[in-house]
């Protein structure tokens, strides 16, 4: 049986578990408290779980990770909200020389069970600073985890994954999805699965759509383009495979590898710029491994090297269905 | 407008004269008997040796580098010896003075120092955090850490063995650092029981405290809602009455307070750095006459705490401890090359673990090579 919720409220579910499950999960950020969150992802848990458990912090991002260190070390498991992608680089020190560091710093004595929950990409017609993808900056840091959700029913079992495990998470989630609907099986929505394991691990990703002419790699906001993508594809006599990365460190290379070995080709789409982005790696340990069942070389889709552009050009900056086309046409051609 | 600075150190506590005068005070008594003073010197003793030591084994090329703590001791020993024993303490890279109240085998600091690991003691048996080398960033962890303590009910209780604060330490440098004002916010709207324990030893590496501060640093305290005091950082009595009273203070719940413990940094940054380029020898001799380890001694002869034989066995311990410290360090072994795969993750992440699985068929290549 399942349930039918928006992506922010199977977050918000997922949250409510992690909070129950465990005494010691704490969720803070800026308005995470009285107002629910500016997206309203934790709608509700200040009232039931207490101001000390849903902390509305103060307005300052590396304090909020900082204090999440320091409350880590206590033994507490704090999930922090970012507000926006772009306001977290205020916080980037705490995040890469802090949290990600101190496990292997301290020779393994010191756990950073501490997730960071980041809303990120465009389409949303936002102001600067509101539409970003700074997930490569993170992935590119050892010692974080990096994870992103692309549907409700992921994103209630995944962030519900995140906040039991013991190491740094930033954890990304798609805020153009938001409010796009979908199934999230019950046992996702209860825990039951997730206590007793029997969900999908964390840091793998899923072929959510087989097809045989070009494998079609993403995450986050960009899986649903994809599989529209693949929709249309298939009605010209193409036949894509999708495959939702979720995990962007560790890569689960295995999935994608043994996809792009079925198909032969591979496209990987991203909002991130793609000079140096997730793709840019993806290209080069693909090639490494596949390069004899390559029938083209790895190509990207993703946003241009320049600053995120005003909203009223963000829908020729973003990977649409129509970029997404015009690579698998390319890859086609080789 | 007055120069604060230029105006001199401005209200200050102080219990024990640079001549070893006992002092009062209207707030602060001594809280150390003579006992207790004579084993508070020992600490200082051997700290200063440790340091000693490890600025020569530096030059020696046994450690990378150091950061001397040299005029600092009576700073840091008075504010450890304030600690309780449910009290944690989060350290800059140069609390070895710290270090050793809190029971840190010191060989563990100059291992760190030398390169073999990046900090190997146990921060929960005592009580002290890893060394931080950035800037700052540790005070927002010791207010984090001050949050978990009021969320565990271990504060304002009454109870003397449940309540616990938490110290944070930093230096006049860091408190330019963003990082250290949005801790000072933290801690003010939340109450954490934390003490900002700032030793202000007049450099961040060349820069004078008037390059980071338009006020005297133990007044920044002022505009996020909490106390600020000034303490002779030499002065190991007044250190450690002023630290207590405000740790005290902290687990009672009554939330934060900025100890500023005025001091002077007798040696170098570090041992990459050359003082005579931003300061003179006159000043140092100034500041000489103001040492945190003569004025106990003095104390304590004159009170008949000490005789020579005591000093004499002091001095013999010394010179057996750097002895000691000296042939442990050149007997630390290299850590194994595929250690530096360990504890990347709590749990194997695959980019590491394929990493390690071809650096160690790598490395076992020379071998076989050799074995032909």
């Amino acid at each position: 049986m399942a349930t039918t919720l928006t992506l922010a409220k199977a977050l918000n579910t997922g949250l409510r578990r992690a909070l129950e499950s465990d005494p010691k999960v704490l969720v803070m950020g800026e308005d995470v408290g009285r107002l629910g969150g500016v997206f309203r992802v934790t709608d509700g848990l200040a009232k039931d779980f207490g101001d000390d458990r849903v902390v509305d912090t103060p307005l300052a991002e590396s304090g909020i990770i900082g204090t999440a260190i320091g409350l880590a070390l206590r033994g507490y498991r704090p999930v922090c909200e970012i507000q926006f992608d772009g306001f977290i680089y205020p916080a980037y020190d705490q995040l890469v020389s802090q949290l990600a560091k101190l496990h292997y710093r301290s020779g393994g004595r010191l756990r950073m069970p501490v997730v960071v929950r980041v809303p990120f990409g465009g389409g949303i017609g936002a102001v600067e600073h509101h539409s970003e993808s700074p997930e490569a900056y993170f992935a590119h840091t050892a010692g974080l985890r990096v994870v992103a959700c692309s549907n409700p029913a992921d994103a209630c079992a995944m962030i519900q994954q995140a906040v039991r495990g013991d190491e740094p998470v930033m954890f990304f989630e798609p805020k153009r999805r938001y409010w796009d609907k979908g199934e999230v099986p019950d046992d996702v929505v209860d825990g039951s699965s997730i206590a007793a394991g029997r969900a999908p691990a964390l840091y793998v990703a899923r072929v959510l759509r087989p097809g045989t002419d070009v494998t079609v790699a993403a995450y986050g906001p960009t899986v649903a383009t994809a599989l529209a993508a693949a929709d249309v594809a298939a009605g010209e006599g193409r036949s894509l495979e999708v495959v939702d990365l979720r995990t962007l460190s560790p890569l689960d290379l295995d999935t994608l590898t043994a996809s792009v070995r079925r198909t032969g080709r591979l496209v990987v789409v991203h909002e991130a710029t793609t000079f140096l982005g997730m793709g840019a790696e993806i290209a080069a340990a693909v090639t490494e491994r596949c390069f004899h069942s390559l029938e083209a070389p790895v190509l990207r889709v993703g946003g241009f090297h320049t600053p995120y552009p005003p909203a009223r050009l963000e829908d020729h900056y973003l990977p649409d269905l129509d970029r997404v086309l015009d690579a698998v046409d390319r890859a086609l051609a080789f | 407008m007055t120069d604060a600075f230029a105006a001199g150190p401005g209200p200050m506590i102080s219990l024990l004269s640079p001549e070893g005068e006992r002092l009062t005070h209207p707030e602060h008594d001594w809280l150390l008997d003579d006992d207790t003073l004579r084993a508070t010197y020992r600490d200082l003793v051997l700290v200063r040796r440790l340091d000693v030591e490890a600025t020569a084994l530096q030059r020696q090329g046994e450690l990378g580098l150091w950061a001397p703590l040299l005029g600092q001791e009576a700073a840091q020993v008075g504010a450890g010896r304030a600690m309780a024993r449910q009290d944690h303490a989060f350290p800059t890279y140069r609390e070895h003075g710290l270090a050793w109240v809190l029971g840190v085998d010191p060989l563990q600091l100059l291992s760190l120092f030398r390169g073999c690991d990046q900090g190997s003691w146990d921060p929960a048996e005592h009580r002290l955090h890893l060394y931080t080398i950035v800037i700052g960033d540790q005070v927002l962890h010791a207010t984090g850490y001050a949050m978990g303590v009021q969320r565990d009910g271990a504060v304002g209780t009454g109870d003397p063995s449940r309540d616990a604060a938490v110290l944070a330490c930093f230096g006049d440098g860091a408190s330019a650092q963003g990082d250290v004002s949005e801790a000072f916010t933290f801690a003010g709207v939340m109450n954490a029981p934390v003490v900002f324990f700032c030793q202000n030893n007049q450099f961040a590496i060349s820069a004078p405290p008037d390059r980071q501060s338009r006020v005297p640093l133990y007044r920044r305290a002022d505009g996020f809602g909490f106390p600020g005091v000034r303490v002779d950082g030499n002065d190991v009595v007044a250190v450690h009455a002023v630290t207590s009273a405000a740790l005290d203070r902290a687990r009672r719940g009554e939330g934060p307070m900025l100890v500023e413990a005025f001091t002077y940094r007798m040696g170098a940054h570090t041992t990459s750095d050359d003082p005579s380029r931003y300061r003179t020898q006159a000043d140092v001799e100034q500041w000489r006459h103001r040492d945190p380890l003569v004025r106990v001694r003095r104390y304590l002869e004159r009170a008949g705490a000490v005789d020579a034989a005591f000093l004499a066995d002091l001095d013999a311990e010394a010179e057996a401890f750097a002895e000691r410290l000296r042939a442990d360090l050149r007997a630390l072994p290299d850590p194994a090359p595929a250690t530096l795969f360990d504890h990347v993750y709590a749990t194997p992440h695959a980019q590491v673990e394929a990493e390690r699985a071809w650096f160690e068929t790598y490395q076992a290549s020379f071998a076989s090579e050799e074995a032909h």
